[in-house]
Parts: C-alpha cells; structure tokens; sequence
C-alpha cells in the first residue's frame, strides 16, 4: 500500500504526458489526488507494518504528515481544473504531469528510511517545480526560475556533500555502509564526531534551504510571488514539509552520535533568526503574495523552533505542520482569486477587494487571523504547546523572542491586508474584476481548507495524536 | 595506482585555477569540461574489479560533463551572441589568489580531519574541498548566467570527488551524483530557452533586479 502512495501519482503523471486533450487533461489532477487521499487516509488509519532494513517505508514519521500533504494537494488540484480552464489558451500538459509527479517524489521523500534515496527523492522534487514556476511565462517568472536554480541548486548540493560526509563518518566508524537512518542510527557513537558534525552543518544548511529558513530563504519570496496560487499552496505546504521531515531524520541520527546540543542550538539559533528576519520584512513588504512567502518563511522559524524544544516541542511542530500547511493553502487560493480579479499585486494598485472579489475577501482576512494565531484556530493551538514546551524547558528567551516576532509579524500582515480588502477598487480593476468572478469552484477549496484548520485546533482526532506521539517515541528515543 | 590517480586529481586542481583566470567564457566552459572529463576516468582507478556498474558510472560522466553540457553551454553561447567577455564581480588576481588559498587551506583541512587509512595518501578530500570553493567564487564573483553555470558544475565536480571516497562501500549514491548533473543540465535549458535573454536583452544577472523589496 505504501507503494502505491508514489506510484499512483507517477502513473497519473505517465497518463498527464500522454493525454491527447488539453480541455480534460486538468480532470486527472484531482482524480489522482482522490486516490491518494484515501490510500493516505487508510495508511493512518490501519499503520502497516515496519520492515526492518528497507529503505522504504511509511513509519510513524511519514504517516504523521503525509495525510495533510496529501488532503492540501487534492484542495490544490480541485482548485486547479477552474483555474486551468481560465488559461485554456495555454497548453497544460507539463503542468499537469509535473503537478502530479511532485506528489509523488514528495510522498517518496516522505517514506525514504535511505540517506541517499531521501536525496534523490528531494533532488528530482526541486527539479520538477522549476516548469510550475514559469507557468505564467512573464519575464518576472524567469528571473524568479533562475534565482529559485541558483539557490535550491545550490542548497541541494550542500546536502549531497552532507550525506557523502554523513556516509564518510559511518564508514570511518568501521559500518558497513549501510545508509538507512536506522543503520546509521545504531551505530551511534561510533559514528567519526568531526563528520557527523561536518554533515549536520551542510544537511542543515542543504534542507534548510529547501524549507527556506533564513539566511537561505531568498528564492521563496520570488518563487511564491511570482508562481500561480496552487503552486504556492503546494510549494509552502507540501515542499516545505519535505525539507523539515528531512531533517528530523538526519538530527535522529546525529542525536544517536551524541552531538544533541549542536543540533538544538543551532535548530534555535536558526529558527529564531527565520522568525526575526521574516517579521522585519512583513513590516515592509508592499505585495500580498511575496507576504504569504514571509509568513511562510516565519512559519518555518517555528517549526525549527519547536523541533529544538524536546519531545513535546517536536510534537507541537508536527501539529503545526498541519495547521499551517492546511491554512498556508487556504490563504495561497483565496490570493490567486483576489490577485487574477485585482490584476495587480501591490498595495499601491489594489484595494477595496472586499466589493469586488467578497468571499474571497473573507477568506483571506479569515485566513490572516488564522496564520497569525488567533483562536480558535489551528495555528493558535500548535503555537501555544511549542510556547509551553519552550517554558517547559526553562527558554525564557526563546519564548520572549518567539512571542515578539509573532506580534511584529501580526503587525505586518495586518497592514496589508486590511490595505488591499478595504477601501474603493481601482478603476481598472473594476473591469478585470467582472472578467473574473467568484464561482464555487474557486471559492470551495479554501473554503473547505480553512474550516479543515478550525477543525484541527477545536477537535485534534485522536488518530493524529497517535501518530505524532509515535513520531516523536522514534525520533527521541527515551534513554 | 594512486600515483596515477594523485596526478588525475591534481590536474582537476589545476584546472580550477584556469578558471578562475580565465577571462573568456570558451575557455572557463573548457576548463570546466576537461575536468569533467578527468573526473570521468577516476572511478576506473578506484574500482579494482572492472564491475559493469563501474564502466558505466564512469562513461555516463564523462559523456554528460566533458561532452552534452559543455555542448549545451557553447550552443547557448552562439544563439544569444553575446560578448564573450566574463565581466568578473571579483576581479582575476583576487580570484586567483582566494582559489589558492582554498587549496592550502585545504590540504591543511585534510591533514586535520580523521581518513582511513586507505584515503590518508590520496588528494581526493583537499581537492574536494578546493574544487568546491572554486566553484562557489565563479558562482558569485561573476555576472554571466553561463559562467554562473560552469561555477556550479565546478562546484558538482568538488562533490563528486568526495563521493569518490564512498564509491567502494555504496556504489549507488554515486549514480545520485549523475542525477544532480540533471541539475545543471535544467539550468542550461533555462538558458537555451534563453527567455532570459529574450525578455531582459542581456545574461547579465545584475540585469534580474526587478524581484526585490
């Protein structure tokens, strides 16, 4: 069954290239993404059973998050059978098949139990996005293609070199090569220390990059900004979940080889750095879709945070994996709508949405009080266990700091939502906005995003629980 | 052997200087595709027993990094008609100089950290390391999308070598290595497509300014 998580979507993706209509083709998005839905939803329900050695395999780590990539991308792909309707000039075969096929390398990077096939699952990931992201063809979309290259190409190839070195230091430790997180794992501290250390640094900095922790968050901004709604929502909650679940698996290891206080400082240190640098710049920031980049990049610092604050903190982070992917994408569509009726992006040339494009309008205020944590939804629930783990933990400071980007961050995106949703529409965008309606098509996958994320914070299923407490029983052992 | 394969792997070294002084783009897009190529050769010396696998690994790179993207590189090169000029952000001698100091410093790095002793004599961890700061000075000292490129081919390169350490316990997660030069093989068909060129009128990077804050 955990096979049948990657290579549905691969097929679907075979099938995308080779389909000769361009009208039905956007049809197979979300066809695929209801198989993989339910094959993810009975993967939580009945876990199958672990096999020791293999390199891959749905533990409870990948059984925790899965899900939500998989329920985000069938919104996304709802979503985008209207929105590719709207370009039918366009031919969409390589959206199409690449759409599906990042489902299927991010579910394979997901159950990746192998250093080097979790690479080249998040390798072949990155790759895949770069025709997703010059969809809209404009020169803007190219220059934020090439940075996205520059900067992913690079951070990718750091963490090639960090599981070379991971590898190196199993080897010098007198293993047998075997790469699987489990093998290197029980090697433990017979793994060379200098390695181990060397190969934190640069799996860190190499996934870190992929999440887009700061300082190596310079293409999100661009890439977000310029990509369309569904790529963004996929991108910010699928994307990022790869990078983060990456690096859990890698601390496991470097944990087991007693270098756990580098891993948290420098998780903190990092985390803190992605939240201040993020707050600053939603202070500044004039266009609504690069601020969904910062706030994802803020939401990114909290879970690096979290995942440095012990057994509840990591807890608390896959909790917030959910309710910040599900609400990421809810606020990623409902921009989409407000950008396509709005025709324009900055706070200069949009405003008064709330006439022109109302629920969508709603949405996305509601969305805001969402991401920035306000009851009752999701994010406020997530954020506040990694808050009482951080207290618990006796990190004042951390805590402090947290809770000072958090409000600097409320700030900001306030400012400018409220700037683009009240007021009078421009004139030009009175005409784009009868152009493009609100239909039900596009309004019920953020719809059905947002009440997703209330849910989660008012009523967690207990299945979730489990899962999350299974993760973190495999990620920090008890000693 | 590893006198032959010492010698193989200085040359690389060698070569990354040749491209940091280069000030012609044909002659860094060389400098980079003969280093390729001598790093194709390298797992054959490695590998004592002539496994399929082997021959296979080493001419899949040689072919895609001495022939297919340097190929790419020159075609993209005569399609945009550009000057051929580098236009270095940090100038030759300056580049020159951190690229053998990287070197240095590099050996020195690899005398410190702990290598079996089967890799203790070799040259492949200073010259991994040197490689990669080659690669990272022409990825950021120069304005030219195709010498950005070689930079990082330069760059992939340095890995590789250190993946050559690994080539006898894991032979897989060196055929990874073949699947990052589709990484680069992307980035030349992002220039190819050459939009870049077309929309702006230059692959001058300075000239992609519009996305900031």
């Amino acid at each position: 069954m955990d096979l049948a998580l990657i290579f549905v979507p691969l097929a679907g993706a075979a099938a995308a290239f080779g389909w000769p209509v361009n009208r039905t083709r956007p049809w197979l998005m979300p066809v695929v993404g209801a198989v993989h839905a339910g094959l993810a939803l009975a993967v939580l329900l009945h876990p199958p059973a672990a096999v020791a050695g293999a390199w891959l395999g749905c533990d409870a780590l990948a059984r925790a998050v899965l899900p939500m990539v998989s329920w985000l991308f069938l919104a996304c792909a709802c979503y985008g059978v209207p929105y590719l309707q709207l370009r039918a000039e366009r031919d969409n075969r390589v959206f199409v098949g690449v759409f599906l096929a990042i489902l299927g390398l991010i579910s394979l990077a997901l159950m990746a139990q192998h250093l080097g096939l979790l690479w080249v699952a998040a390798e072949a990931a990155t790759l895949a996005t770069v025709p997703l992201l010059h969809y809209s063809g404009t020169a803007r979309a190219f220059e934020a293609t090439w940075k996205y290259l520059l900067v992913g190409g690079t951070g990718i190839a750091l963490s090639l070199l960090g599981s070379f070195c991971l590898g190196y230091a199993s080897l010098h430790g007198g293993g047998s090569g075997d790469l699987t997180f489990a093998g290197l794992a029980a090697q433990g501290a017979g793994l060379t220390r200098p390695w181990v250390l060397a190969a934190w640094v640069l799996l860190l900095t190499g996934y870190g990059t992929k999440m887009g922790l700061a300082p190596m968050h310079t293409w999100k901004p661009d890439a977000y900004g310029e990509a369309p709604g569904i790529v963004g929502a996929l991108l910010a909650g699928g994307m990022t979940t790869m990078g983060f679940v990456a690096l859990l698996r890698v601390r496991q290891v470097v944990d087991a080889a007693g270098a756990g206080a580098a891993t948290t400082h420098t998780l903190l240190a990092l985390g803190l750095f992605s939240m201040v640098v993020a707050a600053l710049f939603l202070l500044r920031t004039t266009d609504y879709k690069r601020m969904l980049a910062y706030s994802s990049i803020e939401h990114m610092g909290i879970l690096s945070v979290g995942a440095a604050l012990g057994g509840a903190g990591v807890w608390a982070a896959l909790f917030h994996v959910w309710t910040n992917g599900l609400t990421k994408g809810a606020l990623f569509l409902s921009a989409g709508n407000i950008r396509r009726a709005a025709g324009a992006r900055t706070q200069a040339d949009v405003a008064g949405m709330m006439l022109l494009t109302p629920v969508s309008a709603r949405m996305f205020v509601a969305g805001l009080f969402a991401v920035t944590a306000l009851p009752p939804f999701g994010p406020f629930f997530s954020e506040l266990r990694i808050v009482r783990a951080g207290l618990e933990a006796g990190r004042g400071w951390t805590v402090a700091v947290f809770l000072g980007a958090l409000l600097i961050a409320f700030f900001g995106l306030t400012r400018l939502v409220f700037a683009i949703v009240d007021g009078r529409p421009h004139a030009a965008a009175r005409a784009t906005g009868e152009r493009y309606r609100e239909t039900a098509s596009i309004i019920a996958p953020p719809l059905i995003l947002l009440a997703a994320s209330l849910w989660l914070g008012l009523a967690t299923p207990a299945v979730l629980r489990e899962a999350w407490t299974a993760s973190v029983n495999l990620l920090l052992p008890a000693p | 052997m590893s006198g032959t394969l010492n010698l193989l792997v200085a040359l690389a070294m060698g070569l990354n200087l040749l491209a940091l002084a280069s000030s012609r783009l044909p002659s860094v897009i060389n400098a980079a595709a003969c280093q390729g190529m001598v790093l194709g050769v390298l797992p054959l010396l490695l590998g004592a027993e002539s496994h399929w696998l082997v021959w296979l690994v080493a001419a899949g790179t040689v072919g895609v990094k001495g022939f297919v993207i340097p190929g790419l590189l020159r075609r993209a090169l005569r399609a945009a008609s550009i000057d051929r000029e580098v236009q270095p952000l940090l100038g030759y001698v300056p580049s020159l100089l951190v690229g053998a100091g990287a070197m240095i410093g590099a050996v020195v790095l690899g005398g410190i950290l702990p290598l079996r002793p089967e890799d203790a004599g070799s040259l492949l961890v200073p010259a991994s390391f040197a490689t990669i700061v080659s690669g990272f000075l022409l990825l950021i000292g120069r304005t030219k999308a195709i010498v950005q490129v070689c930079g990082y081919l330069i760059l992939e390169n340095g890995i590789y070598l250190f993946g050559l350490l690994l080539i006898r316990a894991t032979p897989l997660i060196v055929e990874a290595g073949i699947l990052l030069d589709l990484t680069v093989a992307v980035f030349v068909i992002g220039i190819i497509v050459d939009r870049i060129q077309r929309e702006f009128d230059t692959l001058d990077t300075r000239k992609l300014n519009v996305l900031r804050e």
